[in-house]
């Protein structure tokens, strides 16, 4: 059975600068055991779509639409039902653990705490004994259970997040730019822990963040956001490779593939800025930046259809099977 | 925009002064307190100005008084009279004059010293700093009653001398949050980009720190002036200002020497405390509303 | 290659003193050439001392052995002499929102470099032509702009005129676009080069990201612990790389042309616990896999010299690298 769906979610904020919508539209879903990349840059959504999930958005955040995990529906369960969820059916792993750790808390009781709020016949010390093993099953020593947040690096407190995630045995894990802010090598370690999990135990795993590149190595599909849609969708190294939206495939251009020629000396990327959600252009929203924009790019907005395969694209110029990239 | 605003870098400068003060002052007039304030201490500043239009200096001659021996408020003197059958009212407004330059000046020299040792000593650091936050820190930790009336004791009555005494017993404070703020600036990249162009230690400190803690200053200073009047009041109330002249604590002195208390007159002592009261209020709302225009941590940075 | 306007450092050595007695060996002998019409990249992970190495060479951070030159003219010590050098060597910090006075106007950030040096003539004109250099224009829309007002890439090209209004020579630019969203970066990095194509700007950009270096670099250097232990052309390093080290980065990427990937455990020593020997020994895959038995004793007791500049072209730090190559020279 599908783990996690998406059907039709709208978010909208309102605030100071009135009604400003931040998701529009999107259908997606999850399998068990599969990875599920979502790509885009600042602002296109993609966190709000994750904090949704849990519904950890804000008041001023309206969702409409269905998530459904299992099939229950997120958005309508009741809170103590929620609260189930929130513990053993999906956690989110965010970016910045520093901000997300107590600093005043050992490491062990900070991994232990769910477990305990969870199963109150937990023993306190069955529960230390889990979480020793848990930051044993994300590569740190048990005895890094006794430390303080500060005395870890970056990549050790980013592993204690994923340990946190994993201490009720999710069903789903959301991981926001997990490892953005680590370097290469503790990226590579991180990745290959997490990919490991998601063999091993079979959770469904869905990972967010504005490298294409890293998500075409570790998902099996993915989804590009722009200003609230799903563009793109399909098998993620496909999606990366050969884009089918011109979005897409600028923002893959974004991370060169070293030993391509093409793009030697020749950085990729993007005229102007992204959009302003508040203020939308009409008809297809990235036109303005589009290079191989056509007449009808201005006057309606593309639905996401299939192009080939697999394989999603909301482009006017794709749908009719011309290429999206110039030169 | 026209070609001239676009070429000259003065007139840039002046319209982006321009701009920046009319976003301070959208921020301050959206606060109500701070308006009230500020109306408040107009209106005492402008009553201040024109006492001697109001009332001709000669009503403050103790040999040319009209009235009795504290006489309650009557239609010839609305706040009655004091010991020497002069008007508590021309007192009071005359008074405010006295007050409020005592306290404005105390506060400008104060602010002065602070700002400078603050900005240095958080700027240039090591043994300098080290020195200079010690001698901030010893002066903060003085009782300064005490210290102002030790020191008033020792250099003679006088109006420079409590305006004197007073800047030495505040300026502490000023430094500690100059300080502080100075080093917040310190760490910010744009220092280093600074640095990186050549910006030697006088240009970093006018061009990028000082403007960065003046708006904090300007808050903390309309704090301070209320804390300077109540000081002046107190030091005048205790015999310890310039006998020749006539301020809201020395009012209050010559009434508690001269037994109003117990003779029930209200009308010399309310005058000159709820004035003080009022200023002191005035000033500390319209310090707060600066504090919650100018201090980011209360408006949630935005820069 | 003209060297009156060359950017060295020779045997540059930084060193921090830790509380308890410790010396962290941030910088631990460098050398290193950037001229005029050249980027280098310099990369490595964080913590390798490739921030403090930049701020060396600006002259923010005071070198304990070596030195840095311009010209071959070494970097003094005096005021005056520092700020001659800082018309010809520039930096362009990470994240652009802090590298900007909230309280200046972009006019105000150009000019600030102008108004440092004295240079009174056409201040309007040369901050004009800054801006339109860095890719802001008409640079008179954004005079009286406020940083807060620009997006993310705007404010970037703003810090990238305010140097290069100075014109100088080289820029020092540390992790330029890595505050930047991905589409824009593309924009940034191809102002850089252009800047060096049509203006013979030099520039080190100090980067995390291999990719980046692909894009942009014409040479590379891969920074461990404080040492370069590889530097050569983009296309050798990266393509065919031969230090384990650099070997192991390249192979962690996607799509990489080092077929197997090696995800190296553990992570970068503190610069105050430098290994002995080869520092890279505790971590290299080569030795772990027992491939480095010949040369284990060298590994274990000999520390690879300091890369020397441009004697060779590609130059690797690795006792390894050196014994597999003597042979094939010899039967060759």
């Amino acid at each position: 059975m599908t783990l996690l769906e998406f059907r039709d979610v709208h978010v909208t904020y309102t605030g100071s600068r009135g009604r400003v919508p931040a998701v529009r539209g999107v259908d997606l879903a999850l399998e068990a055991g599969q990875v599920l990349g979502v790509a885009g840059e600042s602002g296109c959504g993609k966190s709000t779509l994750a904090m949704a999930v849990l519904r950890l958005l804000p008041k001023s955040a309206e969702v409409s639409g269905e998530i459904l995990l299992d099939g229950e529906d997120l958005l309508t369960m009741g809170w103590g039902r929620l609260r189930a969820v929130r513990w053993t059916g999906a956690s989110i792993v965010f970016q910045g653990a520093m901000h997300s750790l107590n600093a005043v808390q050992r490491i062990g009781r900070q991994v232990a705490e769910p477990m305990l709020v969870h199963d109150k016949d937990l023993s306190a010390a069955k529960a230390a004994k889990r979480a020793e093993a848990l930051l044993e099953r994300v590569g740190l020593p048990p005895s890094r259970a006794r430390s303080f947040p500060h005395e870890l690096s970056g990549g050790q407190r980013q592993r204690v997040m994923i340990a946190m995630a994993l201490a009720c045995d999710p069903d789903l894990i959301i991981a926001d730019e997990a490892t953005t802010a680590l370097d290469v090598m503790v990226q590579a370690q991180v990745l290959q822990l997490i990919s490991g999990l998601v063999k091993e135990r079979g959770v469904g795993l869905v990972m967010i963040s504005h490298d294409l590149s890293v998500l075409s190595a570790t998902c099996d599909t993915a989804a590009v956001m722009y200003a609230g849609k799903v563009v793109e969708q399909g098998p993620a190294h496909e999606v990366f490779a050969r884009a089918r939206h011109p979005y897409s495939a600028a923002l893959g251009a974004a991370f060169p593939v070293i030993g391509d020629p093409a793009s030697r000396r020749n950085p990729g990327g993007l005229a102007g800025d992204p959009p302003d959600p508040g203020r939308l252009p009409e008809g297809c929203s990235f036109r303005p930046r589009c290079a191989v924009a056509v007449e009808r790019c201005g006057e309606a907005s593309p639905e996401l259809l299939e192009v080939e395969g697999a394989r999603l694209s909301a482009c006017f110029v794709a749908q009719e099977g011309e290429p999206v990239v110039l030169g | 925009m026209t070609a001239s605003t676009t070429t000259s870098p003065r007139a840039l400068a002046w319209a982006r002064r321009r701009q920046s003060f009319a976003r301070s002052w959208a921020a301050y007039r959206a606060q109500r307190t701070g308006m009230v304030g500020l109306v408040l201490l107009g209106a005492i500043v402008v009553l201040a100005l024109a006492a001697p239009v109001l009332i001709d200096e000669s009503a403050l001659s103790v040999t040319q008084a009209t009235g009795g021996r504290m006489e309650p408020p009557s239609a010839d003197f609305p706040l009655g009279t004091d010991e020497v059958g002069r008007s508590v009212l021309a007192l009071t407004l005359w008074g405010s004059r006295l007050s409020l330059l005592i306290g404005l000046t105390a506060t400008v020299v104060a602010i002065l010293i602070g700002t400078a040792v603050g900005v240095t000593s958080g700027h240039i650091g090591g043994a300098y700093g080290w020195f200079a936050l010690r001698i901030s820190d010893w002066f903060m930790v003085l009782p300064s009653l005490v210290v102002a009336i030790a020191l008033l004791a020792v250099l003679g009555r006088s109006m420079g001398t409590t305006i004197l005494v007073i800047a030495l017993v505040s300026w502490s404070g000023t430094t500690r949050l100059v300080r502080a703020q100075t080093l917040t600036v310190q760490a910010r990249p744009y220092l280093e980009r600074a640095r990186a162009l050549g910006a030697g230690h006088w240009h970093q400190m006018t061009k990028h720190i000082l403007p960065n803690v003046l708006p904090l200053v300007l808050a903390s200073a309309t704090l301070l002036v209320p804390s300077a009047i109540l000081m002046e009041s107190s030091l005048a109330w205790l015999g310890l200002g310039d006998p020749n002249v006539v301020s809201w604590g020395s009012i209050l002195n010559r009434a508690s020497d001269n037994g109003a208390v117990s003779a029930h007159a209200w009308w010399y002592l309310l005058p000159p405390g709820l004035a003080i009261l009022l200023v002191v209020l005035a000033f500390m709302m319209c310090g707060r509303a600066l504090e919650a225009v100018f201090n980011p941590r209360l408006r949630g940075e935005q820069g | 290659m003209s060297s009156d306007k060359v950017l060295t450092a020779r045997g540059l050595r930084v060193e921090f003193g830790l509380p308890g007695g410790r010396v962290a060996r941030a910088v631990d002998g460098v050398d290193l050439d950037v001229a005029p019409g050249e980027i280098v990249a310099l990369a490595g992970e964080s913590g390798c001392g490739k921030t403090t190495l930049a701020r060396t060479l600006l002259g923010l951070e005071r070198a304990t052995g070596g030195e840095v030159a311009f010209g071959n003219v070494p970097l003094g010590r005096s005021t005056k002499a520092l700020k001659a050098y800082r018309r010809q060597v520039q930096l362009v910090l990470q994240d652009p929102s802090g590298a900007l006075n909230p309280r200046h106007t972009v006019y105000d950030a150009v000019a600030e470099g102008l108004r440092i040096h004295g240079i009174t003539d056409d201040e309007p004109g040369r901050v004009a032509e800054a801006l339109s250099r860095a890719g802001l224009r008409p640079p008179e829309r954004f005079f009286l702009a406020y940083p807060h007002e620009l997006s993310g890439g705007q404010r970037q090209r703003v810090v990238i005129a305010g140097a290069l209004v100075l014109e100088p020579s080289i820029l020092v630019a540390d992790e330029p676009v890595a505050s930047l969203d991905a589409s824009v970066r593309g924009e940034i990095l191809s102002l850089l080069l252009r800047l060096k194509e049509d203006a013979g700007l030099g520039a080190l950009v100090i980067t995390h990201d291999l990719g980046l270096a692909w894009s942009i670099a014409d040479r590379i250097a891969i920074m461990y612990l404080g040492r370069i232990v590889e530097q050569g052309p983009v296309e050798q390093v990266l393509t065919e790389p031969r230090h384990p080290y650099t070997r192991a980065l390249v192979s962690v990427l996607p799509d990489s042309p080092v077929a197997e990937p090696v995800v190296l455990a553990g992570e970068l020593p503190d610069a105050s616990r430098i290994p002995g020997g080869c520092r890279f020994r505790p971590r290299c895959q080569e030795v772990a896999a027992g491939n480095a038995l010949k040369v284990l004793d060298q590994c274990e007791g000999v520390d690879p010299a300091v890369l020397g500049p441009d004697a060779e072209p590609h130059l690797v730090a690795c006792h390894l690298d050196r014994a597999l190559r003597d042979p094939a020279r010899m039967s060759g």
